[in-house]
């Protein structure tokens, strides 16, 4: 144990002490905060300005009701068409607003001039406003009030629960397939990465012809597992500092720039900042659903379940890469054995689409059985709360999964790394794997 | 006193058997010569001692205790293959061999310097390894080997590749280590440093071992009552005790005769009748080499 111990740490400082590691670490956040601070900058600063829209109104309908919506301000006035026109040319107001005489319950005709073409934001704000206008006219028609409305209007959140009563479905799906497809994406990711990491490392030993005077100090296991368990570590180690820096940088960047984080948050979130008042409640509206949501998805389980399914997925491949690794002599000999372990991989990756569809169905549940498949697969699932016997019997056969292929992968090993220029293919690694000691 | 005692051990590979029924004792404080052709089985014994593989059959002591993980801590092997981590710092690397062996760091501190300050290298232990030339590289090799004073300390063609300075300083060494009281095992094609380094050698070939023992009763096993003659002028023919095996003509008109005693008669006998038959200018008894020993041996096994 101690020599694992050994070995895993000279491991784990030699790649941590990289200088693709230190780059990698600390670049990817980076990136994340500076995407993050350029939308909150790009949509804080669209905000700041306001374009001045001239309102000609021959219906009568809008004139007196329109209102400064977003960044659109609104300036009512008589006159002719023309002669506005050419005002705005002249650069007064930026657009010209021309509502001609209409049918208020078929308005056609509305038209916006303006010299340059208006952003999407300043567009959808211009319809948003004359949309309320026309509105609050038919309102008045009507003899409605508003703040009758607003009492009419209900706001319920079903929550589904099966009929066992044990697991519920979560209100959202979206969110959970969202939850669902990064985790089961970040394990991919975590298993092809350190995977193959872990199939170089050995290799190097082999072709460098150090492993020779290593196994004469430590049982070949040791030295596989001290691998494995090393670059497990570097990978947790990144994954933890990911995490940890995006989540500094989220927080501190704002401060940094200067803007209110509140303000911030609201902007990251796409909803509108200086909105009106029923802005306001369809943004308070999505925060509510979003804690609802939230709320019905069990955090710990998932946290839990990703860096179980994480650490036995890798494992589980680990192994079969260092056993890859051990075999060969050369990168390229390492092609026609790939295949065979990332195509398992890959194919689950290809399976998320139909097992987001119906994550309790059959194909759901044997793919999440399966140790290839098993880590990608039942993290899709856990956010559509996945019974608790197939959770546990999915761990259960990780464990057995991984053993198994450390077994396996131990065995082909201990021969492997000790045969320099040997032809070998399937039949030959099954050799070693079933000779004696 | 033997340190390490192999009895009867079999090797077989899936295609082919390495080791037949091989015995073999290696005394303390000596320098055992390995001796074989290549694929003769010589790498895999080694890496049975080493535990590295398992033997099929037989048994294999210790200093009179079977072989168990703990010798780990007593061995010391450089093996034929051997690398470092290029990337890793010297004084790093020694340290990893060291604690791998189970040494304590402080302690392994202390034995890098001391075999740094011997082996007359600088103070490189901050240098990373693909930084220093071959010869260097080989020496930290050999202070890994021996750091944790292994009491056995095998070495699988150990001067390969180095050059003829390097390769004295580490013939010193493995004398001077000797003289302390460790015992080395030397596996080697160069009969020269066998002939020069090994009190006892064993040849094995196809994995059999078909010879073993001192080196000086392999030697006078092999003496064949064969002399060299040094003589000016014609020798005549000589009576039926003796057999001229062939004559070289060396300078100054010096002939080189090459005599065999056939029978009983001895080298005074011998040289008392070539006395009468020519001039002799020198008298020497031909001793086989290990390289001829090597050759024959290995030449009647397969023919046998």
């Amino acid at each position: 144990m101690d020599k694992i111990l050994l070995i895993l740490k000279r491991e784990y400082i030699s790649r941590v002490k990289k200088k693709s590691f230190l780059l990698a670490t600390f670049l990817m956040p980076i990136l994340i905060g500076g995407m993050y601070a350029l939308s909150i900058y790009l949509s804080v600063k669209d905000s700041d300005e306001e374009f001045l829209i001239k309102v000609i109104d021959e219906s009568g309908y809008v004139g007196n009701k329109i209102e400064d919506k977003g960044v659109a301000k609104f300036e009512v006035i008589t006159g002719q068409i023309d002669s506005v026109k050419t005002d705005v040319e002249q650069g007064e107001g930026f657009a010209l607003l021309y509502i001609p005489e209409l049918d208020l319950y078929k308005p056609k005709g509305i038209e916006l001039y303006t010299m340059q073409t208006p952003g999407m934001e300043l567009e959808s704000d211009v319809d948003d406003a004359v949309e309320n206008a026309l509105e609050a006219t038919k309102m008045d028609n009507l003899g409605l009030r508003q703040n009758t409305l607003d009492s009419i209007k209900t706001r319920i959140s079903i929550k589904s629960k099966s009929l066992s009563g044990e697991a519920s479905t979560a209100g959202s799906s979206t969110i959970a397939m969202a939850i669902g497809t990064i985790s089961g994406l970040l394990i991919y990711m975590f298993i092809m990465i350190y995977g193959s990491q872990v199939m170089r490392a050995v290799m190097q030993e082999k072709t460098s012809k150090i492993v020779e005077i290593l196994v004469s100090s430590v049982k070949p296991y040791q030295l596989m597992m001290g691998k494995i368990l090393g670059v497990a570590l570097v990978g947790l180690t990144q994954f933890a500092l990911w995490m940890i820096l995006t989540f500094a940088i989220l927080s501190i960047g704002p401060m940094l720039l200067d803007v209110d984080p509140q303000v911030a948050a609201d902007a990251a979130s796409g909803v509108s900042v200086a909105g009106n008042s029923g802005g306001n409640a369809q943004a308070l509206e999505a925060m509510d659903k979003l804690n609802d949501v939230l709320g019905e998805i069990n955090i710990p389980l998932i946290l839990g379940a990703f860096l179980y399914f994480f650490l036995t997925g890798y494992l589980f491949n680990a192994a079969l890469f260092a056993m890859v690794g051990s075999a060969v002599d050369s990168e390229a000999d390492t092609q026609q054995f790939m295949m065979p372990i990332m195509m398992p991989v890959i194919i689950s990756m290809m399976m998320l689409g139909p097992v987001l569809k119906d994550p309790a169905g059959d194909l759901a549940f044997w793919l999440s059985m399966i140790p290839f498949s098993a880590p990608i697969i039942m993290m899709v699932r856990i956010p559509f709360d996945v019974p608790t016997w197939q959770l546990i019997l999915s761990m259960l056969i990780m464990i057995g999964g991984f053993l198994g292929t450390t077994w396996m992968a131990g065995r082909v090993y201990r021969i492997g790394i000790l045969m320099h220029g040997a032809k070998v293919n399937y039949k030959v690694i099954f050799k070693w794997m079933m000779s004696k000691d | 006193m033997n340190i390490l005692t192999i009895n009867n051990i079999s090797k077989r590979y899936a295609d082919h058997q390495a080791l037949s029924d091989v015995s073999m004792a290696i005394p303390k404080q000596s320098i055992f010569g390995l001796l074989g052709p290549n694929g003769a089985g010589k790498t895999t014994l080694i890496r049975i001692i080493n535990q590295i593989i398992s033997s099929d059959a037989g048994t294999i002591e210790i200093n009179g205790e079977p072989l168990n993980p703990g010798h780990v801590r007593v061995i010391g092997y450089l093996p034929e293959e051997r690398g470092l981590y290029k990337k890793m710092k010297v004084g790093e690397h020694l340290l990893y061999f060291a604690q791998l062996k189970g040494l304590k760091k402080k302690e392994s501190i202390t034995k890098i310097k001391h075999w740094f300050k011997k082996l007359d290298i600088p103070d490189w232990l901050d240098k990373k390894v693909e930084d220093l030339s071959k010869g260097m590289q080989q020496k930290v090799q050999f202070i890994g080997t021996v750091l944790h004073d292994p009491e056995l300390i095998i070495l699988d063609e150990p001067f390969s590749g180095f050059d003829p300075i390097n390769a004295n300083i580490i013939k010193d060494e493995i004398l001077e280590l000797r003289e302390k009281g460790s015992t080395i095992i030397f596996s080697t094609h160069r009969m020269e440093s066998v002939e020069e380094l090994c009190d006892h050698i064993a040849l094995i070939d196809e994995s059999h071992k078909i010879l073993d023992g001192p080196k000086k009763d392999i030697k006078n096993s092999h003496r064949s009552q064969t002399y060299l003659v040094n003589h000016l002028g014609a020798m005549g023919a000589l009576d039926s005790h003796y057999e001229i095996l062939g004559t070289n003509k060396l300078e100054d008109e010096i002939l080189e005769t090459k005599v065999r005693i056939t029978d009983d008669s001895d080298s005074n006998l011998l040289l008392k009748h070539l006395i009468n038959q020519t001039k002799v200018v020198g008298f020497n008894e031909l001793i086989p080499s290990i390289n001829d020993i090597f050759i024959q041996a290995v030449k009647e096994a397969n023919n046998g």
